[in-house]
């Protein structure tokens, strides 16, 4: 069964088809429903058999190289730090197919935003490679 | 974790006994890292045989089943190096033979000059008695990451005289980790934390290792009341008191007021006695802080720089100036932590609960916006959103109660 990732976003991704505040702004009952929607989707998940992780991550974000024999690491937030992409967090999840893995995060993305109406946030859907060669021999 | 035969087990006694075992090994002039693995092998030994036959006396099987292992070991070891074996025949120096078990490990697994993360883990298996799974599960990480971790400071253990007295002061602080990290995780590494701080001060007179004890029984008696049924967090003022543990509340205070007898106060006896304020309060409004705030002023005066060296004080004492001498001048004691926490979400919490106070809605909203978007646990992030919204709410709520009224 392939594993995918569901990618949630700070910013980036394809024009909103939604524009919505910052939660911090919303309505108590609309979070409230937004954040009961959320643990919903995780014990379904885990209830389908498909769960494997969830995870969030903060907003600060910091570009690393190395910088050179005897040199410190070179750091930068990044070109335009403002518009870039930026992960919120993820859902790994196992599923039988990538229609599934779609349906999902169709589903995810129907969470209720402002006023109990669906948030139709963007979800990046990414397959994970499998570490082990699949048992069959290439043609 | 455990297989289900073992539950029949008193598996508190069992791993009561694993510091006294462990310390009579090493006593003996075992090395500590073949020590405890030969004794980590024995219990696994035990929780697999003791349900269908249990021993007469716990502590001698599993001192003589970690014996053999000691020796198995020793012996596949000679077969491979023979050349060695005569080292082990040297006489190593004199272990201490007196003083406690306990105290003994604690000392061996809290070694300063180990990284906090490796005296945690150590700690928690060798004077512990936890599997090495188990905690891997409490700290969220694979359980080959954790045994890595565990092997690698025993390997810096290795030849080191462990006879020498330790540190109780990172003693005290190693437990206080284990304590602190133990509110998440799947295993209850709070209590842990105060089964082996329990231990600690029958084996010290130290009042500061009885300060730990009550500033642990003292919050941990509130830990009911702390997330409602959804899972979020509710802030002290809001927590049903009912819920809160009186029992341990008692046992909080009676160890403190023990401590403080002595009279050589110390950060933990401080900090007990503000959480034995909190929990004498029969409702928020009742909260005596005037008190609090003394004994806050103790707390910064132990170090020669707080806002560098202990800058959580300094911010709990903003909260506490906040409620005695007004909001204006909590928040200015804030102030002068906003470079050194400025970044933190707690700072960010702290001024939106002051601005609340003072009654400046649309300022408490975004300073709880600004410290949701710096938390680093999901629980504190989402109850941070929610005070954010709740201000906003009521400050609408605010505004148009005062354009609904008539001219």
């Amino acid at each position: 069964m392939p594993k995918y990732l569901l990618l949630k976003h700070y910013r980036g991704g394809p024009e909103p088809q939604r524009p919505v505040p910052p939660m911090d702004q919303w309505a108590p009952e609309d979070l409230e429903a937004h954040m009961a929607f959320l643990k919903h989707v995780s014990e379904l998940l885990e209830a389908n058999g498909e769960y494997v992780d969830a995870q969030a991550l903060t907003p600060a974000r910091t570009w690393v190289r190395y910088g050179g024999p005897d040199a410190a690491p070179v750091t930068t937030d990044g070109p335009l730090p403002e518009t870039s992409d930026l992960v919120a967090g993820w859902y790994m999840i196992d599923v039988e197919s990538h229609e599934r893995a779609v349906e999902l995060a169709a589903y995810v993305s129907s969470g209720p935003g402002p006023g109990g109406e669906p948030l139709y946030e963007w979800i990046g859907v990414r397959e994970v490679m499998s570490e082990a060669p699949s048992e069959t021999d290439p043609a | 974790m455990i297989d289900e035969p073992t539950r029949r087990l008193d598996e508190g006694a069992l791993r009561a006994l694993v510091p006294r075992v462990l310390a009579g090994l090493v006593r003996r002039d075992e090395d500590f890292d073949a020590a405890e693995d030969a004794l980590q092998e024995a219990l696994l030994e035990a929780l697999r045989v003791w349900p269908e036959h249990p021993p007469r006396d716990p502590r001698a099987w599993l001192a003589t089943v970690a014996t053999r292992r000691l020796v198995d070991a020793r012996r596949s070891e000679a077969a491979r190096h023979r050349r060695e074996e005569a080292t082990y025949a040297e006489p190593r120096p004199a272990a201490i033979e007196e003083g406690d078990d306990t105290l003994f490990l604690l000392f061996c697994c809290c070694q300063p000059d180990l990284a906090p993360a490796s005296q945690v883990a150590l700690t928690l298996r060798a004077v512990g008695g936890l599997t090495t799974r188990e905690i891997a599960d409490a700290f969220y990480v694979p359980e080959a990451t954790m045994a890595q971790r565990i092997s690698r400071a025993k390997r810096a253990l290795q030849g080191r005289r462990l006879d020498q007295p330790g540190d109780l002061a990172v003693v005290l602080h190693v437990l206080y980790l284990v304590y602190t990290a133990g509110h998440a995780g799947r295993v209850d590494l709070a209590g842990e934390a105060i089964r082996l701080a329990r231990q600690l001060t029958l084996a010290t007179e130290e009042p500061e290792a009885r300060g730990l004890l009550a500033l642990m029984l003292l919050n941990h008696a509130r830990l009911p009341a702390r997330l409602d049924s959804e899972g979020r967090i509710v802030t002290l003022d809001r927590q049903d008191r009912g819920l809160w543990d009186t029992r341990e509340i008692a046992e909080g205070v009676r160890v403190l007021q023990s401590a403080l007898a002595v009279q050589r106060p110390g950060r933990y006896q401080v900090e007990a006695a503000i959480a034995a304020l909190h929990d004498d309060a029969a409702s928020a409004e009742e909260t005596d802080w005037p008190q609090i705030l003394a004994w806050y002023d103790d707390l910064v005066a132990l170090t020669d720089d707080p806002v560098r060296q202990d800058p959580a004080a300094v911010l709990g004492r903003a909260v506490a100036v906040g409620h005695v001498l007004g909001a204006a001048a909590g928040l200015r004691e804030t102030e002068r932590l906003r470079e050194v926490l400025g970044e933190r979400h707690r700072w960010h919490a702290v001024r939106g609960h002051l601005h609340e106070l003072s009654g400046d809605l649309p300022a408490a909203a975004t300073a709880y916006a600004d410290a949701a978007r710096r938390a680093t646990d999901v629980a504190e992030r989402d109850h941070l959103v929610r005070q954010a919204a709740r201000a906003r709410a009521a400050e609408r709520c605010r505004n148009s109660r005062l354009t609904e009224r008539p001219p």
